[in-house]
């Protein structure tokens, strides 16, 4: 997994709450079996009409927001499924950072498999990026190591398990780190037997 | 004795393989059920990183998601077609037992695990799939997990997490008559909301739960995801025990009574400490109906759409909700059409289920213009109810009999509700396009489902008198 430590880009504002894993990659894209591509088919059904154009009323369609790379929700964001097919898609589409006033457990932690930074933050403040952000191209600065996100002008901290946050910053492989565990595994198999 | 405790943190002590100061605790998995749709990717990098299964005999794999349930022998779909043979693939490489399509046992992942008795007490659970929350109605920790966390478990059989703070759902009096599990958990998030048990793991705590049936249970604890929740469970009982004995995979003879007493004694203790306790009384619950886009927004059947200038919040999710869904606000539940009617899915698809719908539709006909099937949860569920006639029962009134799956809960087979129809669904989920592209979802109970195949509208139920018991 790609380190993540400092990131600055444009931020996309999706001024809805509840934003479901079904929205966010819908079913008929779970048959692939492999783990890239996904990102063509993000918001599938809120970007697409039936017929493969593009529903010009839905924002991320607006070439104001081409190559933002953050993205700023609504309240429950991800919640529903448990597929990582979603984060998938969002990483794939170009999204390092998602914010949100609150995220769904799962797929909170899906994020971080995935080079995603998730951060929660109040919601006056996620309001205000997102009007900001529908107000004119608004880009954000978002630091891990300090847990800082800033405007230029204003500067939030955040946040977050040092877990994630070390995950994040050295790109780990979990499994690895995991199994240098191994023997306490097997104490514990022993014990059960 | 110690400081009462509740099942949850039990569980929990008893799974922590290591523990560290600002780390997540390293928790050991009992077992780790697997499907076609989110297990493709862990295998192959367990592949790509030359890693093993760590303990097959731990895990266990069926096809559920993908299956048609009609014509199963011809699978049309190319995509789903080779996710399933990828499963077969890798449960081979892997050493890992399989309910493949052909297999008596096969079935959604969430009814065969307590069907073969895999689901037991006390055990740490999880499968990449929210729902498996549906196991913790045995006073297992049940958790759904991403792809990344089935190639963890697969290659080290556990998981960092953090310790999830607890919740008490208390469920005070009785449910009245025709008022069902599936109508108590759609109440409960209908009051406290879609995101009431994020961070927590809810036990479901009460008279009225108590009194509930295995089958029931589940019906409750599946949906603990639409609440938010990490998991949501029921402190074992009698009932637990009664419908665990002579199970494949329970224990048997002597070993199965020091199980029992195990099980038992993980019960919540008397005066035990939770985070939070919410509670709500059972006699006040009605049928429910969802009319809008999440599994929140539900009201008794006697009830109208709400209008989106008198809610306290979300005005504009409400309104959103109500277009996608071609309602009108204050419009009355009961005027609602619908043209499909699905009674299935791993919330709503066993034989207690399957009895109570047909009950309902014993006698009637499916209203003209309403497309109606019954998809049984496993193959084991469609033999059994097949031996009690009720195929019989819902083929004579026009309802279609299928094989097993998850079938239109999610659409990802054949069986698609198309753009603009309306369904009332036995599931769990009424996203946007849940069940198809434009699909609209009414969520309700398999009585309610099955009523309003026989009306062709939203009726309540308890006008049937076999829903009353008469």
């Amino acid at each position: 997994m790609e380190p993540l430590k400092q990131h600055t880009g444009l931020v996309y504002p999706l001024n809805r709450t509840n934003v479901d894993t079904d929205q966010i990659i819908p079913k008929q894209f779970l048959k692939r079996i492999e783990r890239q591509g996904f990102g063509q088919f993000l918001f599938y059904n809120w970007r697409f009409n039936e017929d493969g154009s593009k529903k010009e009323e839905f924002s991320l369609n607006d070439p104001v927001y081409e190559g933002a790379s953050i993205l700023v929700g609504g309240e429950n964001f991800g919640c529903g499924s448990s597929r990582e097919h979603a984060p998938w898609a969002i990483q794939d589409f170009g999204f390092k950072v998602v914010i949100a006033p609150s995220f769904a457990d799962i797929f909170y932690n899906n994020c971080f498999k995935n080079g995603i930074l998730p951060i929660q933050l109040p919601i006056e403040t996620t309001e205000n990026m997102i009007k900001e952000a529908e107000d004119h191209p608004y880009e954000l600065k978002v630091d891990l190591e300090k847990q800082e996100v800033t405007d230029g002008s204003r500067t939030v901290s955040f946040d977050i398990q040092p877990y994630h946050k070390e995950m994040l910053l050295n790109g780990w492989d979990e499994i690895a780190v995991t199994l240098t565990y191994q023997d306490k595994i097997d104490q514990y198999e022993q014990k059960l037997s | 004795m110690g400081q009462a405790k509740t099942i949850i943190e039990k569980i929990w002590n008893k799974h922590v393989v290591h523990e560290e100061e600002g780390k997540p605790d390293l928790l050991y998995i009992d077992l780790h059920l697997v499907h076609e749709v989110t297990s493709p990717q862990a295998f192959e990098g367990l592949r790509m990183s030359g890693r093993k299964v760590r303990r097959p005999d731990r895990t266990y794999a069926t096809m559920d998601h993908n299956v048609p349930t009609v014509h199963r022998n011809v699978i049309k779909d190319a995509v789903s077609k080779k996710q399933m043979e990828t499963l077969k693939a890798n449960c081979e490489e892997f050493g890992v037992d399989l309910a493949d399509i052909d297999h008596p046992d096969q079935g959604i992942v969430h009814v065969i695990g307590p069907e073969l008795g895999l689901t037991q007490p006390g055990k740490t659970i999880v499968c990449g799939d929210s729902h498996t929350s549906t196991h913790g109605a045995f006073g297992a920790l049940a958790f759904g997990i991403g792809t990344s966390e089935v190639e963890h478990v697969l290659a080290t059989q556990s998981l960092w997490q953090s310790k999830p703070k607890t919740m008490e759902v208390k469920v005070e009096g009785k449910l009245g008559t025709g008022v069902t599990a599936k109508d108590l958990i759609l109440a409960i998030i209908g009051k406290f909301g879609v995101r009431f048990g994020t961070g927590h793991v809810i036990e479901y705590t009460g008279e009225a739960v108590r009194n509930l049936s295995m089958e029931e249970r589940m019906t409750v604890c599946n949906m603990s995801i639409e609440a938010g929740a990490r998991a949501g469970l029921i402190s074992p009982d009698e009932t637990t025990v009664n419908y665990l004995q002579g199970r494949r995979h329970t224990p048997s003879g002597k070993e199965f009574d020091v199980a029992v007493d195990e099980w038992l004694s993980l019960a919540s203790d008397e005066g035990a400490k939770y985070d939070q306790t919410v509670s709500i009384h059972a006699n006040e619950i009605e049928p429910q109906v969802t009319w809008g886009t999440n599994p929140s927004q539900s009201v008794p059947v006697g009830g109208n759409v709400p209008d989106p200038l008198e809610v306290a919040e979300d005005a504009d999710g409400v309104q959103r909700a109500i277009e996608y869904m071609g309602l009108e606000a204050g419009q009355s539940i009961q005027s609602i059409p619908v043209e499909h009617v699905f009674i299935g899915s791993c919330t709503n698809s066993r034989m207690s289920d399957l009895r109570r719908a047909a009950d309902i539709v014993k006698g009637g006909r499916v209203h003209e213009g309403v497309k109606a099937i019954v998809v049984p949860g496993s193959q084991t569920v469609k033999q059994q109810a097949e031996a009690e006639g009720l195929d019989t029962i819902f083929l004579t009134a026009g309802f279609e009999w299928r094989d097993a799956g998850c079938s239109m809960c999610l659409a990802m087979n054949d069986d698609i509700v198309p753009p603009g129809e309306r369904c009332a669904s036995t599931s769990n989920r009424n996203f946007e396009g849940r069940q198809g592209n434009g699909a609209r979802t009414h969520l309700v109970s398999p009585e309610m489902a099955a009523a309003a195949a026989l009306e062709g509208r939203f009726v309540d139920v308890r006008k049937f008198a076999s829903a009353v018991g008469g």
